[in-house]
């Protein structure tokens, strides 16, 4: 099982041939850095057979994306500690791999698209001319619900939440507990630290939504037990105007 | 013409699964063709370009033929996702799952949850009120495989 990305793209359109780098580019990346290939470059820096830096400059980058975020994180986001098995970069290359995917479609001449990498998106230019992009915000207490409809141009929108508890997620607070996380939503700039942001902040627990908060350019909003959502300044500023009325629960 | 080119602007989706993020994998990873799919040859005509200026509002060549579709049983970690399409005047009106997980509490509760969302979120996509959903779930992941499988068969 692995993560679906969608691409969803309007006028200008682009020739098939932009579409299909942007596809060989996910797939090279998934050849190097995938954890459950045995022949990626990720898998043989776990067995000890190469370093990290001697991979190529791609391994370089995401090395020190990975190292960037650690820091800021204190530690919470540790691609060396994430897995038992070693070196996990997965929670940033997700990201990183659809930032440079979109500057792919970007250099090749398209303006307005819209990314779905496993509920994790970049929202590029918009919809149509003078429409942002609409980006619904999974409500994790509501069968089928949407919590939040955000309007969005040229940003990066990721949830880390309940819905996706998984083994990509560790040292999250105990589920069932009032007050209990439920999700966290980060907007920014690009998704590699925008989802980089969500997945750290959510294994902070309580704590994360005003981490996410603190991180300069970045807004955040988070879902707790029983059905309540939080939400900073930033995060009012980064969504369109006209969208701010949302239906979620009451702002504390 | 003007016709032609909303209705392509409706939804250009192209869907990859890929091995990275979530384990449990038992199934290499698999390319499926999109929506509109780009020719393997990058010679023939973008799949935004409309063949003809037809002012008919008759679905786009290419889009979906009219039916009943049954996706492919996807294995996820919580159990079996599958989907079934109806299409009518070339457009998708209703969605069903035949298969979705429930042979554990845990896979019940997951299932409950996305089952109907996924449901609204394709459907959504299509009348382009809510363009894309954040926060995803290992069953979304199964059921677009399924469903993509589906619209391969409803493609003509």
């Amino acid at each position: 099982m692995g993560t679906a990305i969608s691409l969803d793209m309007r006028a200008p359109w682009v020739g098939p041939e932009v579409v299909d780098e942007f596809f060989a580019w996910l797939g090279s990346v998934d050849e190097r850095f995938s954890t459950y290939r045995e022949d990626s470059a990720v898998s043989r820096v776990r067995r000890g057979e190469v370093a990290v830096l001697d991979c190529d400059s791609d391994m370089s980058e995401v090395l020190l994306l990975c190292e960037q975020v650690r820091l800021a994180s204190s530690g919470v986001f540790d691609a060396w500690t994430h897995s038992p098995e070693g070196f996990d970069p997965s929670g940033l290359v997700k990201g990183w791999s659809i930032d440079r995917g979109a500057e792919i479609l970007l250099s090749g001449g398209a303006r307005n698209f819209c990314i779905n990498a496993g509920g994790d998106i970049l929202a590029q230019g918009e919809r149509e001319p003078g429409v942002a992009w609409t980006v619904g915000i999974r409500n994790p207490l509501e069968v089928g619900g949407v919590a939040k409809v955000i309007s969005v141009r040229d940003m990066a929108v990721a949830t880390s939440g309940a819905y996706e508890r998984g083994a990509h997620i560790t040292n999250a607070v105990a589920p069932g507990a009032p007050g209990e996380l439920l999700s966290i939503t980060v907007v920014g700039r690009g998704l590699t630290l925008t989802d980089a942001y969500a997945t750290a902040a959510y294994a902070m627990g309580d704590a994360g939504t005003s981490w996410a908060a603190s991180q300069p350019g970045y807004g955040v909003f988070a879902i707790t037990r029983p059905e309540r959502a939080v939400w900073d300044g930033e995060f009012d500023k980064l969504i369109e105007t006209g969208a701010k009325a949302g239906s979620a629960g009451a702002r504390s | 013409m003007r016709a032609s080119i909303a209705l392509f602007a409706t939804v250009v989706g192209l869907i990859m699964i890929f091995s990275f993020k979530t384990p449990d994998t038992t199934r290499p990873p698999t390319a499926i063709a999109g929506l509109p799919t780009p020719a393997p040859d990058s010679t023939s005509p973008s799949p935004t370009a409309s063949p003809s200026g037809s002012e008919s509002p008759s679905p786009a060549p290419g889009r979906y033929r009219d039916g009943q579709y049954t996706g492919s049983d996807i294995s996820m970690r919580f159990g079996d996702v599958q989907v079934r399409i109806s299409v009518k005047g070339g457009r998708i009106t209703d969605i069903q799952t035949p298969h979705m997980p429930f042979d554990r509490p845990r896979s019940q509760e997951i299932s409950q949850e996305a089952a109907p969302l996924l449901y609204h979120e394709v459907l959504q996509a299509q009348s382009a009120q809510i363009d894309s959903l954040s926060g995803a779930t290992y069953t979304s992941d199964a059921y677009a495989q399924s469903l993509q499988s589906a619209l391969d068969q409803a493609h003509s």
